[in-house]
């Protein structure tokens, strides 16, 4: 098999990770949509006479859930149709590193932006005239849920439109696939957790509008410390894109780079979704309890933070696995 | 390539290292999150109780961080001990 041209490993990858890149990458979109979809429903249910503007909302959230689906659709055709010139070995793990990366980086991304706009349709239902209010807060957090997705593509791209080739094939490969994993598994958590802080800013201000400006802040606060895992595995993916290795064919040095990869990736799944749950309630007892407003943001704060330790963790073993083993 | 033994062993414990502490993270994370989520939520409800709620949150948070510390410790033992 090793005789087999590059070019040939190269179409291969190109073809199998087209198909992983759009599989994964179709999860989150469609989930988060429907659970859209889903309360839209029964928000119209409810007060049919507001069923134009839920609709409006509905299609409106939808469509900013569709951009992580997209991203990943868009570096699938990429993989399909493009001549990869001056192919390597290398060009073959860096097209399954960007399929990795944009597969893994969509699931959190599509699934969290549905939360929002469910809530907005929700909210429009009970507080019909700030629904412009409701709109806007829901754009906002669904921008915000969608930066993991768009790290994911960044890596991508940075995998597929650099030349690898004066890189050692052993391990570089590794270092490769692995800073797509670790990139598209973090985005996982944070686009989750982004989604349920942004949800219940969006809850907040149908039940209080007059607290729209509060509770906007303290779900930006929040979702910016839920992005933070998502970072940890962007930051980790740059060390592994731009080392520089020595030529090694034993199979140990490899697998600490990829392992480098999994661990800040799996590892930043759990704080971000464990940070999403806590700015959920955070932003919602904001606004159901303005006097409490810095009581509540101190402690959301802080319970974050301890959240994100194990992230941290993982960061340091993965760094651990690329400098020091 | 000829992969030896010694090599083959040192790849999978790094490779296990990684697995653990970045699977071994999941949990706590979440845990954690859970605690506080509920915390602010109390503070939200009573707010004159808030020192003894972020005590508590944070004490709950310690104990569910202990899984999290295992796999660290698991991890630093494959890279540097075993």
């Amino acid at each position: 098999m090793m005789e087999w041209e590059p070019q040939i490993w190269v179409r291969a990858a190109a073809f199998f990770g087209g198909g992983l890149c759009i599989g994964l990458g179709a999860i989150g979109a469609a989930i988060g949509e429907g659970y859209t979809a889903s309360v839209a429903n029964e928000s119209m249910a409810r007060n049919p006479s507001q069923s134009n503007v839920v609709l409006k909302d509905m299609l409106v959230g939808q469509a900013v859930a569709e951009s992580a689906a997209i991203f990943a659709l868009v570096v699938a055709m990429i993989l399909l149709f493009s001549s990869f010139s001056n192919p390597s070995w290398l060009t073959a793990a860096a097209i399954i590193g960007a399929a990795l990366s944009m597969g893994f980086g969509a699931i959190g991304a599509g699934i969290g932006s549905g939360f929002p706009a469910g809530e907005a349709c929700r909210g429009t239902v009970r507080q019909p005239a700030v629904a412009n209010k409701l709109m806007t807060n829901m754009l906002i957090g669904a921008a915000v849920c969608q930066t993991p997705s768009i790290f994911a593509l960044v890596v991508s791209f940075i995998l597929l439109y650099t030349d690898f080739s004066a890189m050692p094939v052993w391990p570089a490969w590794a270092a490769l696939v692995g800073a797509g994993l670790a990139t598209g598994l973090a985005a996982i958590g944070s686009g989750l957790g982004g989604g349920t802080t942004a949800q219940a800013s969006v809850e907040g201000i149908a039940r209080r509008p007059e607290s729209a400006s509060s509770v906007t802040v303290v779900m930006l606060l929040g979702q910016a410390v839920v992005q933070s895992p998502a970072i940890f595995g962007l930051l980790i993916s740059f060390i592994l894109l731009f080392g520089t290795y020595e030529a090694n064919s034993s199979l140990a040095p490899a697998m600490a780079l990829l392992s480098a990869g999994l661990c800040v990736g799996f590892g930043a799944i759990g704080p971000a979704i464990g940070g999403g749950e806590v700015g959920r309630n955070g932003v919602r007892w904001v606004a159901r309890n303005p006097g409490a407003g810095q009581v509540i943001t101190r402690i959301m704060l802080v319970g974050m933070a301890v959240s994100q330790s194990t992230v941290i963790y993982a960061m340091v073993i993965s760094l651990v696995l690329i400098y020091v083993v | 390539m000829a992969i030896e033994g010694a090599d083959l062993i040192k790849a999978a414990a790094f490779l296990g290292a990684g697995i653990s502490m970045g699977l071994g993270a999941i949990g706590p994370g979440v845990g954690e999150g859970m605690v506080a989520a509920k915390a602010c939520e109390a503070i939200g409800k009573n707010p004159k109780e808030a020192g003894l709620l972020t005590r508590t949150m944070l004490v709950g948070q310690a104990v569910s961080e202990s899984t999290g510390i295992y796999s660290l410790v698991i991890a630093l033992l494959l890279l540097f001990v075993v």
